[in-house]
């Protein structure tokens, strides 16, 4: 270690020796990009949302700067229970099915010849460079009663009448997982792609089956993978309503129609702002709690 | 690394792809074939339009400016209106789009600028005109005004026409398939009947569906009370098991393919659907229906204020308005541009004229009522419809 | 790298998988040319919106607006999110957790607030709406993104070759170019696409964010959908979709020819 020297040459080493030899300000270096963008164009207009939650709403559904507590406390009446409550079962609902569902593709992909891994990536994410609303109108052109689905399954005798699939739940859930499965795929790859599968192959020398490796050494490696796309999933999720509304027939409500009806219908930012700032909380509270119980983020280089 | 000539490769091929197929480069400027001073004749008076604004020949500014931003829902304004503008006065015009009235006012009460014109709906404007968010018009300076259809002219928005003129207008009423429903029906309450289970749709609106069920309890559509609104919630919430789905975007869709039998829509859906199957019809039920009007203004502070104003005029003009109607099903307050219609094209004016979505009656009209702002009260109104969705 | 085939019922599931993600954009694909305006059902063949859209300027336009933020925003927040990556990942600074948070913030506010409350923040500052301004939203929300994809391949790195790396002699800026960066650099990429894939699409902030003649795709589609979107939104999303696979298509050729 050069303390010592650092110490006694303080004043006369050049900054780029002293950011060398100090990981500290390796570090902050490294870091401070982020965090100067994302606190200007971040935390001050988050300021301005703070700021709003505790105003009030004028009759015309402007912005009177009056302090008004009431905002955050009538999100306690019940009925915002309810709607968080289901959200939150639709959140985790997508989240699960997308592990369970992009798993096994993600592990596919990592496991391909290295040419072709690139390709296969591109290959998931290039319906997503079609614009979203279309693509949900094809689902719902497949799903509809009458629609593409129904037509082949009837034609393959499978089904009788029609499934009747749209504006149920399953549709929903359908369209969610569809919109979110490259959120989950590619942190998964990312993760799985890294492990050296001679490990994998050494510990099936020695006598593992193979559902043994996967359980004892390839899923808890992927772990910090499953970490990222839960969170890449799980926090759009709640916020999503776009997907319920066109493929549930908007009968239910979530807290993104909640939030988005106070920017919008009802005009009432203030009370918007105050539900966005519970949501945040809540949702950055379970982030980070989540990432540290499970040791994503623990693993430092001291 | 190989990686790296993909994306780059890639992102490069399809910047290329999209400069290569724009046809012309923009135009920076267009060269103007109008002289300076422009007088526009006031149109010939037509059989419809009744008195005649104050300006009879009036000695128009004409537009320095070189564009125009014009802020609106997407394909509302035909491209051919817009060419012609571009032709006529050498402006270029930029269309943005927004997907909804509230998002627009959401984006300009947040201090957005630099829009020219506008079409708000009338609930917009009334809000626009109380929060001083749009200029002033000076109606001397649009002749063209007095082709509209006096009826639609002076609401209750915008007496005096101070600062929005009409632009299409319509109603929201009910749309049900002549071949599918067992029964004829007359009034809001019958889509309460069991028969509709699953079968209907309804706009996703929270005003107009709250409105029908007031209305069905004789109450006021545009009601502040709380207790009728209490046991409006309370209606709706029997109604659910009828409800298929809420769509504003395009309930016609699900009326075609027939998944949905009946609903409240806005009458272009009605009228597209109508298109599609004649089966489908479009009543006034008995307890009232929906009213709207779309409105050409100007917001404060618009960078380009006289090419605004040229504009308003332009779209005014009988022949450029009957490109509105060809193209888009919704009805059209300027009776100077239908009678050109008519003239024009006999076959299409016949079936304008014969639709109800396009063209209603009298009687229909009677039985109509706006939706109006109600302040304070529509927190109100929110939380009943973010019950009644939770439930 | 391992030889080994993976097992059948594997193989299956990924097709099966393929198949999920692709049919709604044959489909789309197919609706392209479709004569029915409404676009409800099938009614007949045309070409006739593809010349549609190669006239629509308005469209034109907006897709260039929508390929130059995504791009750009993407480069950025690949470059600035990786290396916040790398500082979270092998580093201890003071505020740490501070860094982390605010890291989060884009992840988990909800849209419209974000829209609202950076609309707010320009207006204040007096910074014209524009494409400046999508630009620096879109790359304020991407950086997250890439940085949790970074971060889950960075994870367990096995710093012992950095430090086998430079005990050879190799400084910290060439061990970074030739052993770390190839190293992390599928999750570098994977980033990078997801960041792509979310700027291209993104409607709610863009709409907040821009103004007058700044317009994007998501932005004219989401509009169009109030009266209705024509198969000429599908007639775009077809080509661009058969440009990327010809580009790849010659990107395979090319890399097979080399190898």
């Amino acid at each position: 270690m050069t303390t010592t020297q650092a110490e006694e040459n303080n004043k006369r080493v050049p900054l780029m020796k002293t950011i060398r030899e100090n990981r500290v300000a390796q570090g902050l270096l490294l870091i401070s990009p982020a965090n100067i963008y994302l606190f200007l164009l971040m935390v001050l207009p988050l300021l301005l949302v703070v700021v709003l939650s505790f105003l009030s709403r004028g009759t015309y559904g402007d912005v009177v700067f009056k302090f008004n507590p009431s905002n955050y406390t009538r999100l306690l009446d019940p009925i915002y229970g309810r709607i968080l409550f289901y959200s939150l079962e639709v959140g985790i609902e997508t989240t699960v099915l997308c592990i369970l569902i992009g798993y096994p593709l993600a592990y596919y992909i990592a496991r391909a010849p290295a040419r072709q891994r690139s390709l296969l990536l591109f290959l998931i994410l290039v319906p997503f460079w079609t614009n979203f609303i279309i693509r949900i109108y094809a689902w719902i052109m497949i799903l509809r009663a009458g629609g593409f689905l129904d037509d082949v399954l009837q034609w393959a005798h499978i089904t009788q009448g029609s499934l009747n699939l749209l504006y149920t739940p399953t549709a929903v859930m359908i369209g969610m997982i569809y919109e979110f499965l490259p959120f989950m795929i590619l942190p998964l790859y990312s993760s799985l792609e890294k492990i050296e599968f001679s490990l994998l192959e050494a510990a099936a020398d020695l006598g593992a089956p193979p559902w043994k490796v996967f359980l004892r050494v390839t899923l808890p490696l992927s772990v910090p993978g499953i970490i990222a796309g839960t969170i890449l999933v799980f926090i759009p999720a709640l916020g999503m309503f776009v997907i319920p509304d066109l493929m549930g027939g908007a009968k239910t409500i979530l807290i993104g129609n909640v939030i988005r009806n106070q920017f919008l219908t009802a005009r009432d930012w203030p009370f918007g702002a105050a539900a966005s700032m519970i949501l945040m909380v809540l949702t950055m509270v379970f982030t980070l709690y989540y990432t540290r119980k499970a040791g994503f983020g623990e693993d430092l280089l001291v | 690394m190989k990686i790296y000539r993909f994306v780059t490769l890639i992102a490069l091929m399809v910047m290329l792809l999209s400069a290569c197929s724009a046809p012309t480069p923009e135009p920076t400027s267009v060269p103007s074939p109008v002289p300076p001073a422009v007088s526009t004749p006031v149109p010939a008076s037509t059989s419809a339009s009744t008195t005649a604004t104050a300006t009879t020949v009036a000695t128009l500014k004409a537009p320095t400016s070189k564009s125009l931003n014009l802020y609106a829902w997407s394909d509302y304004v035909p491209q051919q209106l817009l060419d012609d503008f571009t032709a006529k006065y050498g402006i270029k015009v930029n269309y943005d789009t927004y997907s909804s009235n509230e998002e627009m006012l959401a984006k300009l009460q947040a201090g957005a600028s630099g829009y020219d014109v506008s079409i708000p709906s009338d609930y917009a404007v009334d809000i626009m005109i109380k929060q001083g968010m749009l200029e002033k018009i000076d109606l001397s300076q649009i002749p063209n005004f007095a082709n509209l259809d006096k009826r639609f002219t002076n609401q209750y928005y915008d007496p005096g026409n101070n600062y929005s003129v009409p632009y299409q207008w319509g109603t929201t009423a009910l749309v049900y398939d002549k071949k599918k429903v067992p029964f004829e029906p007359k009034s809001w309450a019958d889509l309460w009947d069991p028969r509709f289970k699953g079968r209907l749709v309804l706009l996703d609106d929270e005003r107009e569906v709250t409105g029908v069920a007031l209305q069905v309890l004789g109450f006021d559509k545009n009601s502040t009370d709380p207790q009728q609104l209490k046991q409006a919630e309370q209606k709706l919430v029997d109604l659910k098991p009828n409800i298929l789905l809420f769509n504003s975007d395009d309930p016609e869709t699900s009326i075609i393919t027939g998944e949905a039998w009946a609903g409240l829509v806005y009458n272009g859906n009605a009228t597209l659907a109508y298109r599609e199957d004649p089966n489908v019809a479009y009543i006034c039920p008995t307890e009232g229906c929906g009213l709207w009007f779309d409105n050409l203004v100007i917001p404060k502070d618009a960078p380009h204020a006289d090419a605004a104003m040229a504009f308003l005029n332009f779209v005014l003009d009988s022949k450029e308005s009957i490109l509105i109607t060809k193209e888009f099903p919704y009805s059209n307050p300027n009776a100077a541009a239908l009678d050109q219609f008519k003239a024009a094209d006999p076959a299409d004016y016949s079936a304008y004229m014969a639709f109800p979505g396009t063209n209603p009656s009298d009687d229909f009209l009677a039985h109509t009522v706006a939706v109006h702002d109600v302040g304070d009260a529509t927190k109100i109104y929110d939380q009943l419809w973010t019950d009644f969705k939770g439930q | 790298m391992s030889e080994k085939k993976p097992p059948i019922w594997l193989r299956i599931y990924t097709i099966i998988a393929y198949l999920y993600i692709y049919i709604p954009i044959l489909i789309l694909i197919i609706f392209s040319f479709n004569t029915m305006k409404l676009n409800i059902r099938w009614e007949g063949f045309t070409l006739s919106w593809y010349s549609v859209l190669f006239r629509d300027q308005d469209i034109i336009q907006a897709t260039q607006n929508t390929l130059i933020i995504a791009i750009i925003s993407t480069l950025v927040a690949t470059l600035v999110g990786t290396l916040a990556a790398l500082a979270m990942q092998r580093y201890r600074f003071p505020g740490y957790a501070a860094s982390e948070t605010l890291m989060y913030i884009p992840i988990v506010i909800p849209e419209v607030v974000m829209g609202i409350s950076l609309l707010v923040f320009f207006v204040m500052i007096h910074f014209t709406l524009g494409l400046v301004t999508i630009t620096l939203a879109h790359i304020a929300f991407n950086i997250p993104f890439v940085t949790l994809v970074v971060r889950a391949r960075l994870h367990g790195y096995d710093n012992a070759i950095d430090e086998a790396a430079m005990d050879l002699g190799a400084n910290e800026m060439k061990t970074f170019w030739r052993v770390t960066l190839p190293t992390i650099l599928p999750g570098v990429l994977s980033g990078a696409m997801l960041a792509l894939t979310l700027s291209l699409d993104d409607y709610v902030i863009t709409y907040f964010t821009a103004g007058p003649g700044s317009t994007t795709l998501p932005l004219r589609v989401f509009s169009m959908v109030r009266f209705m979107v024509t198969p000429e939104v599908n007639a775009l999303s077809t080509l661009w979709v058969l440009t990327v696979f010809v580009v790849l298509l010659i990107g395979q050729i090319v890399q097979s020819r080399n190898s």
